[in-house]
């Protein structure tokens, strides 16, 4: 295969004391979905604020299009084609619907924010009835939509995605599930971090399973879903 | 209105009144002959009495005794208020500082005095506005910038004789600079360390402005501060332009009117631009802000930054106006009062921190013959409304539109 879009060599990183990476190696190709799965703590969200620089790699390098990213500032990172949509959605409560899409777009200006607002709107048109009303009075489900669409709107080239089905309904995780397939097929690569390892790994590509700090395993998702041990300890069989 | 809820209402009321003898005995009873009962209990009983009537017309009221009144009114307020949302915002404006620019026609010295420092006090808040309510940061030592602004101009004109309109951005940018300078520092903190951060460094320069004699003449403060002044028409022989001071009141409370509408339609433009919508996603949320490309370092340093002009305007203003500055007006109780503004009008909410304003530098004067229990009287109030609108007397629309919080 070509060059990886997203590399992860031997990270190694942590809050203070405590060692939540102990040196991990990631790959992501261009188009790729690649899932990364694991217990609770097990570094996942570590891992992914660790790329976008909001935890500070203690060690390692971090290649993002064959550049260095380990010293960029988090703020420059969706220019250069990297969004999160963080755990537990975070959106801005208090802004409206439509404040909080803009604020996905604010280091563009160009004349094609409002073509992309409607294609968010598009995708989810719950969020075209709502968009004057405040992002706070959402339900869980919308707002992960609202959050999905808020990061959408910085047009990225690798979109991080940790645990968006928390806490949603079958329903609505088949939904989010379908829009992110649909993501991915417009050609925008997707890191997914899941706790509902099946549908994560039905989807990917590819797939890591996460272990208190290390990647224990690494290969193709289906092969990752027929694997005896994984079967027994994330899908529940 | 059932009859345990009735109970529970009584019992409460009742508890809390046994309590509040408790505190209230040291705090009355002890004499220089020792403990005593009576001087309290004359206190406590008729605080006793206030608040059992109060409860009693808050059940009456439960029960509905009261509609017949209460009824006909809310339906006049419920229709007043859909008059006045009608109106557009920018139409109140122009009424409210018409008519806050007649009020020398026909008002007092004493009233004038009390309109000019409201005034101050409404440039203040509306700079600390944009720190606490827009970027969402607490700054327990804003008063520290009113300082600089306020010695800034009062050592230029008193040391190089300069003009109060060149000072006046000088100061702003001083405050600014200074802002920056102990921004820059600590702008990566969060929440109650930067409060901490905030509060030293204004009781820092409260210190230097006290101790450095040579320059700020310490604690005896700096005399000779020029007035504002102006070039105007002269008609006495033909038409010349005659240099003219600003001394009388009624002048200097236009150039403070004139300073308030600046603030505002800057406070108004800044909030209502990206600039304003980026400081509103960090308080709502600093990391999420920032994976979303927020600069947020550079944006809460802006907020700081620009915060601190405005705060620096109004303290180049109080020096003019004053014609005298020492360290003792720029003391950590100034810095709550402002702040107190802000979260009393309603945090974020240009009317709500004018309000604000209002109700603490204008109703204290009104009340000026209880002065002993002004701060009691404040606290009070202050308590109650925390309790019963908590989001501030006029709060913003964003408050307002998520209900709760
Ligand atoms: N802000 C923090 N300060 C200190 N320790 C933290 C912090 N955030 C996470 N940790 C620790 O780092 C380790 C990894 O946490 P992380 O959030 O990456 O787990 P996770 O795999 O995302 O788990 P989950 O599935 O529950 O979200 C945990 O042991 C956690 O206690
Ligand atoms: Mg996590």
């Amino acid at each position: 295969m070509s060059e990886p879009i997203l590399e992860l060599r031997d990270i190694k990183a942590g809050y203070g004391s405590i060692k939540a990476l102990k040196g991990i190696n990631i790959k992501v190709y261009e188009g790729e979905i690649v899932s990364i799965i694991g217990a609770n703590g097990a570094g996942k969200s570590t891992t992914l604020m660790t790329i976008c620089n909001i935890v500070q790699a203690t060690s390692g390098d971090i290649f993002y299009k064959g550049e260095r990213i380990n010293n960029i500032v988090s703020d420059k990172l969706p220019k250069m084609g990297l969004c999160q949509v963080p755990e537990g959605r975070r959106i801005f409560p208090r802004l409206t619907i439509e404040e909080n899409l803009d604020m996905g777009a604010f280091f563009r200006n160009d004349k094609e924010i409002e073509d992309d607002k409607e294609r968010v709107f598009g995708m989810f048109p719950i969020l075209r009835e709502r968009c004057k009303q405040a992002g706070g009075t959402l339900s869980g489900g919308e707002q992960q939509m609202l959050a999905i669409g808020r990061a959408l709107m910085s047009r990225p080239k690798v979109l991080l995605l940790d645990e968006p089905s928390l806490g949603l309904a079958p329903l609505i995780v088949k939904q989010i599930f379908s829009i992110i397939k649909e993501i991915n097929s417009l050609g925008t690569t997707i890191i997914l971090v899941e706790q509902n390892a099946k549908v994560a790994l039905s989807m990917a590509n590819r797939g890591y399973v996460l272990e208190t700090g290390n990647v224990v395993m690494e290969d193709e998702a289906k092969a990752l879903l027929n694997n005896p041990d994984i079967q027994k300890a994330y899908l529940g069989e | 209105m059932t009859i345990p809820e009735f109970k529970k209402h009584w019992t409460s009321l009742g508890i809390g009144m046994v309590w509040l003898f408790i505190l209230l005995w040291p705090l009355l009873g002890i004499k220089p002959e020792g403990l005593e009962v009576a001087s309290t209990f004359n206190v406590w009983w008729r605080i006793a009495l206030g608040c059992s009537f109060l409860l009693f017309l808050y059940q009456l009221n439960k029960a509905g005794a009261f509609k017949f009144i209460s009824r006909p009114a809310g339906a006049v307020a419920g229709s007043m208020k859909s008059a006045t949302s009608m109106v557009p915002m920018a139409v109140w404006f122009v009424i409210g500082i018409a008519c806050t620019a007649l009020i020398p026609q026909f008002a007092g010295r004493y009233a004038q005095d009390v309109a000019i420092n409201c005034m101050i006090y409404v440039c203040l808040g509306l700079g600390l506005n944009i720190v606490v309510g827009l970027a969402g940061m607490l700054d327990l030592g804003y008063i520290a910038f009113y300082g600089i602004g306020a010695y800034t101009y009062a050592l230029l004109s008193v040391q190089f004789q300069l003009s109060f309109w060149i000072c006046l951005p000088i100061s702003a940018g001083m405050a600014g600079l200074g802002a920056w300078l102990i921004g820059y520092c600590s702008m990566r903190m969060r929440g109650d360390y930067l409060a901490i951060v905030t509060l030293g460094f204004a009781e820092i320069c409260r210190m230097v402005l006290n101790n450095w004699m040579s320059l700020t003449n310490g604690p005896n403060g700096v005399t000779g501060i020029k007035a504002p002044g102006l070039y105007w028409f002269d008609f006495t022989n033909g038409m010349t332009l005659e240099h003219i001071w600003l001394k009388k009141l009624s002048l200097i409370y236009y150039v403070i009117l004139i300073l308030v509408v600046f603030t505002i339609i800057a406070v108004y433009r800044l909030q209502h631009s990206r600039i304003g919508r980026a400081w509103e996603a960090i308080r709502e949320d600093e990391t999420a802000a920032e994976v979303m490309g927020v600069p947020t370092f550079y944006m809460k340093l802006l907020a700081y930054c620009s915060g601190a002009c405005f705060g620096g305007m109004a303290g180049a203003f109080y020096a003019a106006r004053m014609r005298f500055v020492s360290p003792e007006s720029f003391t950590f109780l100034e810095s709550a009062m402002v702040l107190s503004m802000v979260v009393l009008g309603g945090m974020g909410s240009i009317p709500g921190v004018i309000l604000g304003a209002l109700a603490l530098i204008a109703l204290p004067e009104i009340f000026r013959e209880f002065e002993l229990y002004r701060m009691l009287v404040f606290g009070g109030v202050m308590t109650l409304m925390m309790l019963f609108r908590p989001q501030g007397m006029l709060p913003s629309k964003r408050t307002m539109r998520s209900g709760k919080d």
